[in-house]
């Protein structure tokens, strides 16, 4: 017998969406101090001069929980963890560039 | 149940000090980090070496394992002997938090030991909420171009009434909104892992990732595709029908096109606000001449038009 199962629906996170320091905290799990302490060490970029008037795009959320596993498990700080994330991203641009030259060698090869 | 040898999935020596052990846990866990490695077993290795170090950095029970463990090889079927008492309590040593352990780590020190809200043991009165969940779906091109829904299956930890951590399955039907693109996460309020006490649950979010294509390239909302086409299409110009996610489209090829022109099809790219575009690759393709009239004309062709693709070189 199959059960049938209510489709959930989610919010993507992308640029589109945007977050107070007091929703993305929330949606982190953190509090708004370890938030403003990621913002100072450039762990996330919001947008707006001081932290009642910061947006955070979507795509924040993944960063700021990286960074709290990059903490957690390889003990790094918050500096270490904005610079792994920053080196994590241009990695993952030379790998597509590198994918998108793989591509057209082969299509000469 | 299989044996596994913490010391080999370190790559320390059986008498290394605890020094050694600290040092080369950390190396390896920096590189098999899954938000760091790529590697398409890092979780599974970032948890086995997690585990090991659980076991090896606390005196007592690497001195338990070594007892257990002498004779025994990685992944040779190991039983505990009779009379040991997989619920020893442990005084030294805090737990790293690795996630869940294995069969065999648990048939030695017990359970309850794993990461999620059920982690540890919790006394009564508590109230927690449940922790945030990771995981990865992948989906083909067409589903995110159409959108639709996903069963997705994952484990679940729950902490029943003794504080004993149960694993079982959770499935979800998630919908996949149309226009996703490869990374981006979906936000799941309320179904991570459950709280306890009463706490409320934790969220899941799902990292979507496009299964490769046999056909289309994607970055972002654009797709790009490798049109082969005739030298006669190419030098005299030609309309030809291409394959697009919304499926075959009339593309107009110019007079005089060479291999690596890039022709777009606007907004025929992943939906979106802007939608993404089509870029399609012309490639020449050249016909094998099979019969003699066949070569003739490769051969009247050569007399009769002067042409060194080679000048500039």
């Amino acid at each position: 017998m199959t059960r049938e199962l209510t489709v959930v629906s989610g919010m993507v996170l992308d640029r589109r969406v945007v977050f107070t320091l007091g929703e993305l905290s929330r949606a982190c799990s953190i509090s708004a101090e370890v938030l403003i302490d990621m913002v100072e060490e450039g762990v996330v970029e919001p947008i707006g001069e001081d932290p009642t008037q910061w947006r955070f795009p979507g795509d924040a959320v993944a960063r700021v929980q990286t960074a709290l596993r990059l903490s957690e498990d390889l003990r790094v700080n918050l500096a270490g963890a904005a610079l792994a994330l920053d080196l994590m991203d241009e990695l993952n641009e030379l790998r597509q560039r590198g994918r998108r030259a793989g591509l057209y060698e082969q299509e000469q090869g | 149940m299989e044996f596994k040898d913490y010391y080999a999935i370190l790559g320390v020596g059986r008498d290394a000090s605890q020094d050694e052990i600290k040092r080369a846990y950390r190396k390896l866990a920096r590189k098999y980090h899954p938000d760091v490695s790529k590697e398409p077993d890092a979780e599974d290795r970032f948890k086995e070496i997690g585990e090991a170090y659980e076991v090896l950095k606390d005196p007592e029970k690497r001195k338990a394992y070594d007892q257990l463990g002498r004779g025994y090889h990685q992944g040779e079927d190991f039983r505990p002997p009779p009379g040991w008492e997989p619920g020893f309590e442990f005084s030294g040593g805090g737990f790293t938090d690795a996630g869940e352990f294995s069969d065999f780590f648990e048939s030695l020190f017990g359970r309850g030991f794993g990461r999620g809200a059920g982690g540890r043991r919790q006394g009564a009165g508590f109230r927690v909420s449940g922790h945030d969940v990771v995981a990865r779906a992948e989906i083909t091109l067409e589903e995110a171009y159409n959108g639709g829904t996903r069963q997705i299956t994952l484990p679940r930890h729950e902490v029943t009434a003794d504080g004993r951590v149960r694993e079982s399955q959770q499935t979800l039907n998630v919908r996949i909104p149309k226009g996703i693109t490869d990374g981006q996460r979906i936000r799941l309020s309320g179904q991570g892992e459950p709280g306890i006490g009463g706490g409320p649950p934790g969220d899941l979010y799902l990292e979507i990732h496009f299964r490769p294509h046999p056909r289309f390239h994607v970055e972002g909302r654009d797709i790009f595709l490798h049109l082969p086409v005739a030298p006669w299409e190419a030098a005299l110009g030609a309309q030809v029908t291409v394959p697009t996610l919304g499926g075959d489209v009339g593309l107009k090829i110019p007079a005089g096109s060479q291999t690596g022109r890039k022709l777009r099809l606007k907004a025929r790219g992943l939906p979106g606000d802007p939608s993404g575009d089509q870029y399609v690759t012309v490639r020449i393709v050249v016909p094998r001449p099979e019969t003699d009239a066949q070569r003739a004309l490769y051969e009247r062709m050569a007399r009769e038009m002067p042409f060194n693709p080679r000048k500039d070189l």
